[in-house]
């Protein structure tokens, strides 16, 4: 049973900074990772990786916050994100 | 452009992707098109295996032929890459011979439901205790673009160049009605709930049967001119429905119509080694 309870406010929410990877060469350019990160960290990018194809480019690095969609939603294994930090809200 | 600097600085090694324990390097870059949902399914099915906290030592994975059918061959588990529309044969004997497995099949809506089909429903029928995730992409994509029974109505592919004619099957209504225990459909787009299905049905004891939508960017969008796989999950994304419990009749799915996923039947029947021990058990006692 619960007697008393945490009141709002004392722990503040976090938000998790993610940093993102990509390994270029695996990359077949779907554009799925692209299309689909919910805070537009991502861009297709005008070089070639060696098999032709044009790998995505960090464009807003800063508003990645490690939801791990890229990674999943990639058919190519070739784009993950790690926490980098968990930043406390401001108010 | 101080972004792009970032990418060359933290640019890693092959061998820290976080999925490549579960992925044979060697074989990789894998044969799938740029486009293709099946490397999607197949990286949340790595999410699942590792979200369903099971022992991977006994688990293994089972695939037929077809594109999708090389799935066994890139995950890092014990696999067998079997014969055509065989893979839930084979898996049937491998729960036989050694029940402490657990046995997935991965394989394609025609190589399972198709060549496959009366493997399928009297799996089902049994309801021996395996998970088969089928990855729909409404034709025969390896070969060349067939037609296969999944094709919807009137769509075009390389044997129907006037649209085809026969009514597709409905996969979760095929498993249903031969007793399947957890039947859900997703498609590749809905990768977080697909990762959580896998994951449920892996934890589930009986046939469950997981179906899921893939675009076929090559062969299905390209002669039907539906674009690329980008455009394809664009659809998914503006015509799938969630419905889950929803009667399994009502999933069909014509060409470019609405689709329905989620998860429509989670139910409890003894399964095929359950039966089969307590209707041995009975019959060493009558014996005595």
């Amino acid at each position: 049973m619960r007697y008393w309870e945490v009141p709002f406010g004392k722990e503040k929410p976090k938000t998790p900074i993610g940093e993102i990877h990509i390994l270029k060469e695996r990359c077949k350019g779907c554009g799925f990772c692209v299309e689909y990160c919910p805070k537009d960290v991502l861009e297709m990018s005008d070089e070639f990786n060696s098999k032709g194809y044009h790998p995505p480019k960090i464009v807003n690095g800063e508003a990645c916050v490690n939801c791990g969609l890229c990674e999943t939603i990639c058919p190519e294994f070739s784009i993950w994100c790690t926490l980098k930090e968990e930043v406390a809200l401001e108010n | 452009m101080e972004p792009l600097k970032m990418i060359e600085k933290d640019i890693q090694p092959m061998d820290v992707h976080p999925m490549n324990d579960i992925l044979r390097m060697d074989r990789l870059p894998h044969i799938w098109c740029p486009g293709c949902g099946i490397g999607t399914a197949v990286t949340a099915f790595a999410a699942g295996l590792d979200k369903a906290n099971i022992d991977l030592k006994k688990t293994c994975i089972v695939s037929g032929i077809g594109c999708t059918g090389r799935v066994a061959g890139y995950i890092k588990l014990d696999s067998f890459h079997t014969t055509h529309g065989r893979g839930i044969a084979f898996a049937t004997g491998i729960k036989v011979a050694n029940p402490d497995l657990k046995v997935i099949v991965f394989s394609g809506d025609g190589d399972l439901i198709s060549i496959g089909g009366n493997h399928f429903i009297h799996a089902a029928r049994r309801n021996v205790n395996m998970l088969v995730i089928c990855i729909n992409n409404f034709i025969y994509a390896m070969t060349g673009g067939q037609v296969a029974p999944t094709t919807p109505l009137a769509a075009y592919a390389t044997t129907s160049p006037f649209g085809c004619v026969e009514p597709p099957f409905n996969i979760p209504y095929l498993a249903d009605s031969s007793g399947a225990v957890y039947v859900a459909r997703w498609t590749a787009l809905h990768v977080r709930r697909l990762t959580n299905s896998i994951a449920e049905a892996l934890n589930k004891p009986g046939f469950s049967v997981i179906e899921v939508i893939s675009p076929c960017a090559m062969y299905y969008s390209r002669i039907n001119r539906l674009g690329d796989g980008l455009d394809m999950m664009k659809f998914y994304h503006d015509n799938s429905e969630i419905r889950h419990g929803e009667d399994t009749k009502n999933l069909d799915i014509g060409f470019q119509t609405k689709i329905i996923v989620g998860k429509f039947v989670d139910r409890e029947r003894p399964t095929y080694m359950d039966s089969y021990n307590k209707w041995l058990s009975g019959t060493k006692k009558a014996e005595k």
